[in-house]
């Protein structure tokens, strides 16, 4: 078995480098990527008015979240009312703590989970253990990742970085026995396994897609059925939330559900979504006899009232952003150093942090393209998060700081022409050693990690800004008069612009 | 220029003018951004219209207004300057309403969409109105033609093996379309791809729209001559 641990080892290049490295990594994330994108944009094709929706989605998130206080509050008062134990957490040892003190007082031996990213935040399956009590992952990736003593690298597909030969082996060792490398086989094993599970544990947790205001309900969306078992068969049930899950309605529920699995898998909805609102009740078949909401903070109530950041919160948590990122699908989920990858955990990670000093490198690993943003069924502008990130890192003073010296000399050139014009002919003069053919190579300086996959153009002999001369003149000799209807154009253009006042 | 010519137009290059400041604005570096902007602003306070060959850098000027949120001043100038800023597409098919230049280009080519000017200016059509109306042009779509370049500025030097990566795939689409040309309207992605075709050896040949239009009107006044 893999002994990996993935969390945050190494400087960001050093961990894209690994992955870099390995093409089964490559290929799987770029296998399933490819899949989920293009259902993606399928399925919104298909949808006929996505674009209205998503705007309907972003409205929803953004009233929610600039009354989240109100919400939660009715929210809380809701859910204890249908006899919810309900507590908040302002960090994620607080939450431990509160999770550990109800597993103690059960006695649990053993815990079935469903997939939940807020519990790998706060580390739980290692707290959980430490008291002696069995955490089990019960969703099929999950399970996968738990065996390989892994972290998830994605937020929806937690193995996607591994390839099926590579799961069937992972498999094959818990199973004790060689299983074929075939989904429905691997899938069975597992579902069997976990059966036996399911009906010793003590406890269930559950994550929390939303959690509905109006009637102290959450939501679960999956696709195998085991949230279900996890949230029926065990006796006491512990649901984990961020507190940006709430939603105010089931109405408003009706967007989210359009937006989430589309965003998601491509799907038009996922095979289960349950609500559930309260432990079991007398008339009741199934369902938890205690059921517990625990309200995690750790760092997003620092995104309110910020203007660059409080949008953080309206992300649904859907993955269409990794799908979309040319950068994740090179470089995986492991390589952002956290809990959440992709552009939402290229932003997510560091905003959760106070104190910049603690932020690494991750904001940079980013050409800023505008895929991801262009991917939120929230419309969350995570390119223009990034640029912010960057920007307070060098404000508080942990630039690089050589890059602090090239910036300074980046100011003072461009703010100045002559001074600019002195600095190209120097780079004229001195690329002199190093061009050959009009290009250059060699793979020195600056240049050193662009040469090792290009051909770096050179300064021309003669540049645009000393040929304009030479052109302007021929073509003031030849010139033509304006085409009238061109003319015409321009003119209209220029009245419509300055607000009808005219500019001549 | 001598494409806007032909119709009477004049472009200006004020000698004055450097660079819009991106890379320091992308890394973080907004006071050393506002001095390059502070430089463009004033450059082109006397135009009506500012036409970029990049529509990276026509996206950063949109950028200037909120760059100056403590400025009032500037920021009046950089709403001013953003208003008569146009990308070379957009402003040929938008404001001037050309689609046909007459321009006849007897290869094959594809084109790469670049994120800002695509996806984030939203000029998405212009371009194909006028690539279409090119006569003999044939145009092979891109596979995969919104994925970044991995270009990125700065990117590309600080995180040069994933940006590397990224340019890779983007020129094996390239190929894998079998275009003599490859087009498009951002000098630094063209610059990037064409650095890495060259560091394959690959012949493709990669050029900006502008360049490809100026080429097929030269290619096309030269068959009308030759046959008068
Ligand atoms: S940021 Fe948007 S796309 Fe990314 S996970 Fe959140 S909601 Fe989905």
């Amino acid at each position: 078995m893999s002994t990996q641990q993935t969390e945050l080892k190494g400087t960001v290049k050093e961990r894209a480098q690994l992955a870099l490295n390995n093409d089964f990594l490559r290929q799987a994330v770029k296998f399933t990527t490819e899949r989920l994108r293009s259902g993606k944009l399928k399925a919104a094709e298909e949808h006929g008015n996505w674009e209205e929706w998503r705007e309907r989605g972003r409205q929803i998130r953004l009233h929610t979240i600039a009354h989240l206080d109100y919400y939660l509050g009715e929210f809380a008062n809701n859910a204890r009312e249908n006899g919810v134990h309900v507590h908040f957490a302002d960090t994620a040892q607080d939450a431990i703590s509160i999770a550990l003190q109800i597993a103690k007082a059960k006695e649990a031996k053993s815990a079935v989970k469903s997939k939940s990213m807020v519990t790998e935040e706060i580390h739980l399956n290692q707290a959980l253990q430490s008291i002696d009590c069995e955490a089990i992952e019960t969703d099929l990736g999950e399970y996968i990742i738990q065996l390989a003593n892994e972290t998830p690298s994605h937020i929806i597909i937690p193995a996607i970085h591994k390839n099926r030969y590579q799961i069937a082996e992972l498999l094959s060792e818990d199973a004790g026995e060689q299983l074929p490398p075939e989904t429905s086989v691997l899938a069975g094993y597992v579902r069997k396994k976990l059966r036996e599970k399911f009906l010793q544990a003590d406890i269930g947790v559950t994550g929390c897609n939303f959690a509905i205001a109006e009637s102290g309900s959450i939501v679960l969306f999956e696709n195998e059925g085991n949230a279900r078992m996890v949230s029926t068969v065990p006796k006491t049930q512990i649901t984990f939330m961020g507190m940006e899950r709430i939603i105010p309605s089931w109405a408003d529920l009706e967007v989210m559900a359009t937006l989430l699995p589309r965003s998601a898998t491509g799907q038009k909805l996922t095979v289960y979504m349950s609500g559930i609102t309260g432990p079991k009740r007398e008339e009741d078949g199934d369902g938890p006899e205690e059921m517990h909401i625990i309200i995690l903070d750790n760092g997003r109530s620092l995104q309110l009232g910020d203007p660059e950041f409080q949008e953080l919160l309206n992300c649904i948590r859907c993955g269409a952003c990794l799908n979309a990122c040319p950068v994740y699908r090179h470089i995986g989920g492991h390589a952002y150093g956290g809990t959440y990858s992709g552009p939402i955990g290229a932003v997510l990670t560091p905003a959760l942090k106070k104190n910049v000093a603690e932020w690494d490198d991750i904001a940079n690993a980013s050409s800023l393209c505008g895929a991801c943003y262009e991917a939120c069924p929230v419309k969350i502008p995570l390119h223009d998060m990034l640029v912010s990130l960057r920007r307070r890192k060098v404000e508080a003073g942990h630039d690089h700081p050589l890059e602090r010296v090239g910036m300074k000399g980046f100011g003072t050139v461009m703010s100045n022409v002559k001074v600019y014009h002195r600095a190209l002919k120097l780079g004229k003069l001195g690329q002199k050693v190093v061009v050959r053919d009009g290009g250059i190579r060699a793979k020195i300086g600056p240049l050193k990690g662009w040469n090792s996959h290009r051909v770096a153009p050179s300064i021309s002999k003669q540049l645009f800004r000393e040929q304009y001369g030479e052109l302007r003149s021929e073509l003031d000799q030849q010139a033509k008069a304006a085409d009238p209807a061109v003319a015409a154009r321009m003119r209209e253009w220029l009245t419509g612009r300055d607000g009808g006042a005219s500019h001549e | 220029m001598r494409l806007l010519a032909r119709y009477g137009i004049v472009l200006e290059f004020p000698n004055v003018q450097t660079c819009c400041g991106q890379p320091a604005y992308n890394s973080g570096y907004w006071k050393e951004a506002r001095a390059a902007a502070k430089t463009i602003i004033n450059a082109f306070e006397d135009s009506d219209f500012v036409v970029t060959p990049s529509g990276s850098c026509a996206y950063m000027i949109h950028h200037y207004p909120e760059m100056f949120k403590e400025e009032p001043e500037w920021q009046e100038k950089a709403l001013q300057l953003q208003r008569k800023v146009f990308e070379f597409s957009n402003f040929l098919v938008e404001v001037l309403g050309i689609q046909d230049l007459g321009a006849r280009f007897p290869h094959k080519v594809t084109y790469h969409p670049s994120c800002h000017g695509s996806r984030l200016l939203g000029v998405k059509h212009e371009p194909m109105a006028l690539l279409n109306n090119v006569e003999g042009l044939e145009l092979v779509p891109l596979p995969f033609a919104e994925d970044c370049c991995g270009f990125g500025g700065t990117f590309a030097i600080k995180m040069s093996d994933i940006s590397g990566a990224m340019v890779a795939e983007k020129a094996e689409h390239v190929i894998e379309t079998e275009a003599e040309v490859l087009v498009g309207l951002d000098m630094g992605c063209l610059m990037n791809i064409a650095g890495h075709l060259r560091y394959r050896n690959q012949p493709v040949r990669v050029m900006h729209l502008a360049e490809l239009l100026y080429e097929g009107v030269s290619y096309s006044d030269e068959h009308t001559a030759n046959r008068a």
